[in-house]
């Protein structure tokens, strides 16, 4: 057998065991993006969707923190959903009132929207690089970049 | 005072423009002085924008609130280095900072080669130009950084400014940007005269000769930029880890891993001939991927939801890209009959196969982190529906990716070219091979049964014997025939070529770094709700909390712990984690503090207040300390490579290349 061929089996090899691997952490952490107004489009459908990213702005007011749970509202326009996080991880300095955030989690059965994991962004003028729970966008273009 | 500002930019750009054409012209019409008044052009580039910058610096650090990017990103309370690192604190003077490095970059690489490569030097010019005059379109027409505040007809001053985010304000702020910048900025120069050698039809490799040392210091910076970002996001941002797979985290390592595939198989074409258009390929990539990760922070292409807008410089960004990748594939393309290769692959068993699965690796990690990074956008437009993946994927392709890299670089350096005999496989490897095998089986008997922790842990030791194997063995035939002791013996071979023994040093370092990864697998946290005098344990530690004092300032209300670290009742540490949270910007921060050691960290976040009780959250990180430590290496390995070697070594293409005993020539030097 030519070397060339040898070579080129043993890339096939890696590229497919890669590859394998690859579609096992597409399948373990894959996570749908989702505007409040889809997943209310979804209806009831959202409950058995699976990991569910969703975004909107928090409810002035709403948060509640309550034995190692936090509750909040999450809201886009008129449009709101319950959400709460029971994680163990500390919520991202940049989540209270009015800021953007973003809640990685599951639909419950009662419409409450259990979260895992928070993100949030600045909701001021005040913009920074960003640390690991703030998404990388700002809507200022004037934003810290590279 | 901004107008002069704004003016050395625009003129800037005028001349990054001339220098083009004069450049182009110079060379297709024979015309040597329109040449080197494109060269003059490049200096006067960087002569403007250096005045440029320095007007926003100043304005910046003496507060002038009439310019919008002084109020955004300077206050008068910032001590005097912010200030000037507000420079890069937002997106127009980022992007002059970049403008200016390149012109800095581009004066050097003019300078160092006005007697050389006269058939080059125009292409190279004019395409550094081009990314130049790119740069300083968006600066001078689209976002400049010397716009003033007006309402009506009146410039306002706004007396003060909001300062950088209190998040920002850390010395790595001071540093990791620029460091990085360095970096990618660095690319455009051995792309320049890659394309450049392409456009003139050359078949020799005299463009890799000329910036190997470009592209060494510029994988360092880039590596280095991003192990900072790495400790920055450690030590200061608190979340308890380095690395998090983020978009603009993934961003800046794409570069590096193709600059490393490059660093290596530029080796097989000194040394062989061969991987010509590959190389081309890895240059250019490298390149534009750093283009394409600047494209990526800078537009939040990678978007959270589809709420989040955009900016609107990422069209510029993009059909930059656009263009300049179809330029690039089809000047490749063209001339693809002039990088015909010189040999061929005998061995599957060879250091050409070591060195092709090494690139294979790496450009396989990076395609996956780029995947992975993008997803969002591309099952957006494959399937309608935004799907994003998170660290599982990133860690399950990488880590068996990493692995292999480590298995080889120990095996890389020692196999022949060509093609290896089982017999020289055995001699080479048995020690190291058998060392790795006892430790894992040590290991395993300790208790320690993760598979990806023994594999790691195994192989680098198993690299470490083979690299220790080769000082040893070339230090001693030195050693035999001058009588130095053993480590004068390791200098002088390292001396007579920089080049491999600084690399064996920054493979050393790689090691180190991935027993500082590993250490992951170990990792230990526990978060409690504590008031003082309570206690709580963590992996062989008592923590007790002290005290919790709360207080404020002018600047921040603050709530600082002091826990006390007990093992067997003795308090052998004193931590003191703190939450502030800054009055101007409602903004809280953390600020952890770390027992630092070799063989863990112990590491307390403060991470807030429930109930009247503080809120600490406590990790044990093992091995995490030699991640900084393997930084330094790195750096050290680097500058041996960049001394130039004793000796002259003997690159002769198609001889194979010497082991390490048979390079080390008579000892004729006098002392």
């Amino acid at each position: 057998m030519k070397p060339w061929m040898k070579f080129g089996i043993l890339v096939v090899a890696i590229i497919g065991t890669l590859g394998w691997l690859a579609a096992g952490g597409i399948q373990e952490s894959k996570t749908y993006y989702v505007t409040i107004s889809e997943v209310v489009a979804m209806g009831d459908q959202a409950k058995t969707k699976g990991r569910l990213r969703v975004g909107g702005d928090v409810e002035e007011g709403s948060i509640l923190r309550d034995k190692g749970e936090v509750r909040f509202v999450l809201k886009q326009d008129k449009l709101k959903i319950n959400v709460v996080y029971q994680g163990s991880e500390p919520l991202p300095d940049t989540f209270r009132d009015g800021s953007q955030a973003l809640a990685d989690g599951k639909m419950l059965q009662d419409g409450t929207f259990q979260a895992s994991k928070i993100q949030a962004k600045c909701a001021s003028k005040y913009e920074g690089k960003p640390n690991y729970k703030v998404p990388a966008t700002n809507p200022n273009p004037n934003r810290a970049a590279l | 005072m901004e107008n002069l500002g704004a003016l050395a930019i625009i003129l800037a750009f005028a001349f990054s423009m001339y220098a083009i054409v004069a450049s182009l012209v110079g060379k297709w019409k024979q015309r040597p002085f329109l040449i080197a008044s494109g060269e003059r052009a490049v200096y006067c580039t960087f002569a403007l924008l250096t005045l440029a910058s320095g007007l926003l610096v100043y304005a910046l650090i003496a507060g002038d609130y009439r310019l919008s990017y002084v109020a955004q990103n300077s206050n008068k309370a910032m001590p005097l280095a912010y200030r000037f690192a507000a420079w890069w604190g937002g997106q127009s003077g980022s992007l002059l900072l970049w403008a200016w490095l390149l012109s800095l970059y581009s004066a050097i690489v003019t300078f160092q080669n006005r007697k050389k490569f006269r058939d080059m030097m125009p292409y190279t010019v004019a395409i550094l130009m081009v990314i130049q005059g790119f740069f300083l379109l968006l600066v001078g027409f689209v976002l400049s950084p010397f716009d003033v505040l007006v309402q009506g007809k009146g410039i306002v001053d706004v007396g003060d400014g909001q300062g950088l985010n209190p998040l920002l304000q850390y010395w790595t702020m001071v540093i990791h940007p620029p460091v990085l910048y360095l970096g990618y900025v660095g690319f455009a120069v051995p792309f320049a005269f890659a394309m450049a050698s392409l456009i003139t039809r050359r078949r020799d490799d005299d463009w890799i000769m000329t910036t190997r040392r470009w592209s060494l210091v510029t994988w360092l910076f880039q590596g280095s930029g991003v192990i900072l970002g790495a400790g920055w996001a450690y030590s200061v941002l608190g979340w308890g880890g380095y690395w998090g797979w983020d978009p603009v985290e993934n961003a800046s390592l794409l570069p590096w891993l193709t600059s490393t595939a490059f660093l290596h198989s530029v080796m097989m074409q000194e040394k062989k001939g061969m991987m010509k258009v590959w190389n081309m390929v890895l240059v250019a990539s490298t390149f534009w991927l750093c283009i394409f990760g600047t494209t990526l922070t800078r537009t939040g292409l990678v978007s959270s939801v589809h709420a989040f807008a955009q900016s609107s410089i990422g069209s510029y960004f993009f059909t930059f890209l656009a263009i300049g990748i179809a330029g690039t594939i089809y000047l490749i393309l063209d001339r693809l009959d002039y990088l015909k290769t010189e040999s061929t692959m005998e061995s599957v068993v060879s250091r050409e196969s070591s060195f092709m699965f090494n690139n294979l690796i790496l450009v396989a990690s990076c395609f996956s982190v780029l995947w992975g990074t993008l997803f969002p956008v591309i099952s957006e437009a494959l399937t309608g529906e935004k799907v994003s993946v998170d660290a599982p994927f990133f860690n399950r392709v990488n880590i068996p990716i990493g692995l292999f890299l480590m298995f080889l670089t120990g095996v890389g350096p020692l196999i022949a070219w060509r093609r290896s005999s089982l017999d020289s496989l055995r001699r080479a490897f048995m020690i190291p091979v058998a060392g790795a095998l006892i430790l894992v089986a040590g290991l395993f008997a300790a208790g320690i049964h993760h598979f990806y922790a023994l594999m790691s842990f195994g192989l680098c030791l198993f690299v470490t014997l083979t690299i220790g194997g080769e000082f040893v063995k070339g230090a001693s035939a030195i050693r035999a025939r001058s009588g130095q002791n053993l480590i004068a013996a390791m200098v002088e071979l390292t001396h007579r070529n920089t080049r491999r023994y600084g690399g064996y040093i920054v493979h050393m370092a790689i090691v180190l770094m991935f027993i500082g990864f590993t250490g992951k697998a170990f990792d230990k946290d526990v978060t409690r709700q504590v008031a003082a005098g309570e206690t709580f344990q963590l992996g062989g530690y008592d923590l007790k909390v002290r005290e919790v004092k709360n207080g404020e300032n002018d600047n921040y209300t603050w709530s600082h712990a002091k826990v006390d670290i007990l093992v067997g009742g003795k308090v052998v540490k004193t931590l003191e984690p703190e939450r502030r949270n800054y009055k101007a910007s409602r903004q809280p921060t953390s600020e952890v503090d770390i027992w630092r050691r070799l063989n863990e960290d112990v590491y307390l976040n403060f991470a807030g207040t429930e109930g009247g009780k503080a809120v600490i959250q406590a990790y044990i990180f093992p091995l995490v300390s030699w991640i900084w430590i393997g930084f330094w290496a790195l750096l050290m390995g680097t500058f041996v490579c960049l001394v130039p070697p004793k000796t002259k070594a003997l690159l002769k293409k198609g001889t194979p290349a010497a082991s390490s005993k048979s390079e080390v020539p008579e000892a004729q030097f006098t002392r």
